[in-house]
C-alpha cells in the first residue's frame, strides 16, 4: 500500500514591487491596481510554503532530504527574489505583473524541474498574514 | 452539515536520525547534525483534523473524546522521551515523516466518535508533514 506524506518547508523573503500593466491607460491601471500602481514600489515580507509528496524511503525515513530541499529553495528562489525589486531585478516579471498570484507559479516553475525524487504538490506565498495564494501546478 | 475539525497539540521529544542500513559515513552524509549520537530535541506540534456531520449539540466530536484519546495514546506515549527507545522505531528510524505515520495509525485505529482526515506535525516552525493515510488503491 502506497503511504504519501506531504512535507512542507517555509521561507520568507522581502521584496518590492509594483503592479502596472502597460497594455492598460494611466487611468485604467490606477482604477485597476489603486495603491499597488504607485510607479515607486512598495515592499512586503513575503513567506514562502513549498509542499512536496512522495513516500518515505525505508533506508533513510525521509520524504525528501529537507537540507537539498532548502538549498535549491534558497538558490532557486530566495537568492533571486529576496530583497530584489520584482519587477526590474527577477527575469519572469519583466513582462508579467509580479502579484502574488504570478509570484506562486514563477517559484513553481522554478521549482518543479530542480526537485529531484519528490513530487511538488503545492506552492503557497503570504504577501501578508491575511493574504495567501495557493499554486498546485494545475493548467 | 459535515465540518472539520482541527485540534493542536504540544509534545516534546528527542531522536536521532540513524539508519542500520547505512555505514556510518553514509548516515553523517544522509541526516548531517541529525546524527549526532547523543541525540537532539524538538517541540512538536501536533494538528489533528477530524470530520463528520454537525450533531444536535452543535459538534463534529466532543472536543474532550480527542482529547482524552490523543493525551492517553499520543502524548503519554511520546511526550519527554527519547523516540528511538521507542519499540515501534526499533527497526524504522523516527524521522518526522515515520512519527506521523505512527500518529495517524494510532488515531485511526483506535478513534472512531469522528472520521480521520489527516495528522500534520510540526518539527520545528519552518517545517511539517501531513499524512491522510494510506491509498489502497496503490
Amino acid at each position: 500500500m502506497k503511504k504519501t506524506v506531504y512535507l512542507t518547508r517555509k521561507a520568507e523573503f522581502s521584496a518590492s514591487h509594483y503592479y502596472h500593466n502597460p497594455e492598460l491607460s494611466q487611468e485604467e491601471n490606477q482604477r485597476l491596481f489603486g495603491k499597488c500602481n504607485n510607479l515607486n514600489g512598495h515592499g512586503h515580507n513575503y513567506t514562502l510554503e513549498v509542499t512536496v509528496q512522495g513516500e518515505v524511503d525505508p533506508t533513510t525515513g525521509f520524504v525528501l532530504d529537507l537540507k537539498r530541499l532548502k538549498e535549491v529553495l534558497n538558490r532557486e528562489v530566495l537568492d533571486v527574489f529576496d530583497h530584489r525589486h520584482l519587477n526590474k531585478e527577477v527575469p519572469e516579471f519583466a513582462k508579467q505583473i509580479p502579484t502574488t498570484e504570478n509570484i506562486a507559479i514563477a517559484i513553481w516553475r522554478r521549482l518543479e524541474p530542480k526537485l529531484e525524487g519528490a513530487k511538488m504538490h503545492r506552492v503557497r506565498v503570504y504577501e501578508t498574514p491575511d493574504l495567501f495564494v495557493d499554486f498546485y501546478g494545475e493548467a | 452539515m459535515k465540518a472539520h475539525l482541527t485540534r493542536r497539540y504540544l509534545f516534546s521529544a528527542s531522536h536521532r536520525l540513524h539508519s542500520d542500513a547505512l555505514s556510518e559515513e553514509e548516515n553523517r552524509e544522509t541526516y548531517g547534525k541529525c546524527n549526532n549520537p547523543y541525540g537532539h530535541g524538538h517541540n512538536y506540534a501536533l494538528e489533528v483534523t477530524v470530520s463528520g456531520q454537525v450533531d444536535a449539540n452543535g459538534m463534529v466530536c466532543n472536543l474532550v473524546d480527542l482529547d482524552t484519546f490523543v493525551t492517553d495514546h499520543v502524548l503519554e506515549r511520546f511526550d519527554h522521551l527519547n523516540l528511538n527507545q521507542i519499540p515501534e522505531f526499533a527497526s524504522d528510524v523516527p524521522t518526522t515523516e515515520n512519527l506521523c505515520i505512527r500518529i495517524y495509525d494510532i488515531l485511526n485505529r483506535g478513534f472512531h466518535p469522528a472520521h480521520l482526515e489527516k495528522v500534520r506535525l510540526e518539527e520545528t516552525m519552518m517545517n511539517s508533514f501531513e499524512y491522510a493515510g494510506s491509498d489502497a488503491r496503490e
